[in-house]
């Protein structure tokens, strides 16, 4: 298992063209007087298998780079390539497909449907990806499983704790085998030794599913879990180093 | 997918079980409301039919003054009235007429011993029998003499009978109508069920001459009732009758008629047409609480809407198409109407049911009717579920998930 997670990152790395590619990427609410320029122009790369962080503080625009780097939001200029597919060319539609099939979404506050079993949300993307009943059922089991939560499919969102809510959550966002996990300060409603438990499965599910991971956050400790951080100041990358401090 | 997207619209109905129910009321009463009224009013109108088929469909009515006008309008209640020799001459004339009874009647009480009972009493003679297919129960009907003279003798409706003798058979007693002594000579044979709401046995028959020199103290006829032969056309004979009548009644070419001859189609479509007129304005104030009800939909798919925003934008980041949410909201709400529609059918089959019996109709459900409602609460729920699905699937995901 350990060893097939750097020979994937290697290979991702060496055939060819990288997973994400932004370049110049600037995102402007608003118009005249009132306009917000959230994204000043970004250049960023992102391999088949990284982990990365993105930090900075509130207003940095990493909220709107992850939102356009999920393809829920479309630069307002600049260019945005997701594995070959020119993301900023695409139609509501398309970006919907793409998100469908290739990107999953972990949320601070979990966003998962309420009154609505474990089992249900984690079978949500399946159900639009088209995949029917038992094996539906099936994938959705091993998912739960995998994030530790076998034995809790028929429970509810409100009797689940926050950290297993976020396992659900994590889940829900793997469950359709994409490529790559956004997750927007996953730890944000956490406690320390909770935070530290879905920073390592996520770092798990990087390392032995070779699942590529974009994480935004502004907690340095969780950051440390990642391979690369980037930093975000005024809509601009400030700074985009390895991970010298690695944790695990 | 679809039947993925009904099963998900059930259960987000059920999570609101008590909502949903509030939402469907305004559908379940307008469907209920229609299927009642068009229900009832079915049945009465088939009872109208029926009791029109009993008096026989070889039957023509001639009246003076055109139908459908009323007193005081030309050729109205003034018309020239029918003469006896009318009738004689219908009958001696036309080949297909079997027979043409004579008849005028007024409303008189009749006193037997300490009972009296207002009835309406009708100068005729036999040829009334024929023409409406009527027995003698008992006695006898009106001897030749009887009727050239004028005697007072009198044939018995079965509820007269009842009102006056009871179970006593009253052949040979004497009654009286005013100062008029009348002798019974027979009674009728009961019709049984009544006929537009008037009951066919509360009659006394007298010769017409008599009640016309006794009575009206005039010559008039109000009405001849006309047999035609069975296998006869009775289209034709109505034609034939006019004809003799204008001639009789000396009507140039190219003026109106200042009669009526109806048959029982006619009579049976007059009775019919204002029952169908009373069930279409009931069932179109139905239909107004219908659209209430539709608009009451409306309203809470769009408060369903903005309270499902976040479910709207999970849905939207996981990869929901726009089309996706779109049916999924439309659904919801087809699926809503459609529990209305079938909750307020049973409300409707419910009320006619206890209306029928109430009005003494028959209760006759007309799937057609039912299936119209249950697709009509379908379009309810297309038309007034698009705007607020619509709605939800151009929310921008991204304000979705922010949402609180």
């Amino acid at each position: 298992m350990t060893s097939e997670a750097p020979a994937r990152e290697a290979a991702g790395a060496r055939a060819g063209p990288p997973l994400i590619v932004l370049e110049g990427v600037t995102k402007i609410y608003g118009a005249g007087q009132a306009a917000v320029h959230a994204l000043r122009g970004i250049d960023l790369e992102v391999e088949r298998g990284e982990f990365v962080a993105i930090m900075g503080p509130s207003g940095s625009g990493k909220s709107t780079a992850m939102n356009i780097l999920g393809c829920l939001d479309a630069p307002t200029s600049g260019y945005y390539r997701f594995d070959g597919h020119e993301v900023g060319k695409l139609t509501r539609d398309q970006r919907a497909l793409l998100r469908r099939n290739f990107l999953g979404f972990v949320f601070q506050g979990y966003n998962l449907l309420a009154r609505t079993s474990a089992l249900d949300n984690v079978e949500l993307p399946l159900i639009y990806q088209g995949i029917r009943g038992a094996q539906r059922r099936q994938l959705a089991l091993d998912a739960l499983a995998r994030v530790g939560l076998g034995g809790r499919e028929t429970h509810d969102p409100s009797e689940l704790s926050g950290g297993q809510q976020q396992r659900v959550a994590i889940a829900r966002a793997i469950v359709g085998k994409p490529e790559v996990v956004l997750a927007d300060e996953p730890t944000g409603n956490l406690d320390t030794v909770t935070s530290r438990e879905i920073m390592d499965l996520l770092s798990e599910l990087n390392r032995e599913d070779g699942v590529t991971i974009l994480m935004v956050t502004h907690e340095p400790d969780m950051a440390e879990y990642a391979h690369r951080i980037v930093n975000f100041v005024d809509g601009r990358v400030e700074s985009d180093r390895p991970n010298a401090h690695r944790v695990a | 997918m679809l039947w993925e997207t009904v099963r998900l619209a059930f259960g987000a109905i059920m999570r609101n079980a008590l909502r949903s129910f509030l939402t469907v009321l305004g559908v379940i009463i307008g469907v209920g409301a229609v299927i009642a009224m068009v229900t009832v009013g079915q049945g009465s109108t088939s009872q109208v039919e029926s009791d029109v088929s009993k008096l026989g469909t070889n039957l023509l009515m001639i009246r003076p003054g055109q139908a459908g006008q009323g007193p005081g309008s030309p050729g109205g209640a003034y018309a020239q009235s029918l003469t006896l020799k009318d009738a004689d001459a219908i009958e001696e004339q036309i080949y297909s007429v079997r027979a043409a009874a004579p008849s005028t009647a007024r409303s008189m009480t009749a006193v037997f011993g300490n009972e009296n009972y207002t009835t309406s009493v009708a100068g005729t003679d036999n040829r009334f029998l024929i023409a409406r297919d009527w027995q003698i129960s008992d006695g006898r009907q009106f001897y030749e003499s009887e009727l050239r003279s004028g005697a007072a003798s009198c044939i018995l409706g079965a509820t007269v009978v009842k009102e006056l003798f009871g179970n006593y058979n009253p052949v040979g007693e004497t009654i009286r109508l005013k100062q008029i002594s009348c002798r019974v000579i027979g009674t009728l044979e009961a019709k049984g069920a009544s006929s537009f709401g008037s009951d066919e046995d509360d009659r006394i028959l007298m010769p017409v001459r008599a009640f016309q020199r006794r009575i009206a103290g005039n010559q008039d006829v109000s009405i001849i009732f006309v047999a035609v032969h069975s296998g006869a056309s009775t289209e034709k004979a109505k034609g034939e009758i006019e004809r003799l009548m204008r001639e009789r009644r000396r009507i140039a070419p190219g003026e109106d008629d200042d009669f009526s001859v109806m048959d029982m189609k006619q009579i049976s479509s007059m009775l019919t047409g204002i029952s169908t007129v009373l069930t279409g304005l009931l069932s179109a104030v139905a239909a107004v609480s219908l659209l209430v009800g539709g608009i009451g939909i409306m309203n809470i798919m769009l408060v369903s809407v903005t309270e499902r925003t976040r479910e709207i934008g999970i849905r939207l980041a996981i990869g929901a198409t726009e089309r996706q949410v779109l049916v999924q909201f439309l659904v919801e709400a087809i699926v809503l109407s459609l529990i209305g529609g079938f909750l307020g059918i049973l409300l409707g089959l419910g009320l006619a049911l206890i209306g029928a019996r109430w009005l003494s109709v028959p209760f006759q459900p007309d799937p057609s009717i039912i299936a119209l409602a249950f697709l009509f609460s379908a379009l309810v729920g297309i038309l007034f579920g698009f705007f607020p699905a619509r709605r939800a699937a151009r929310m921008d995901p991204i304000e979705a998930l922010r949402y609180q």
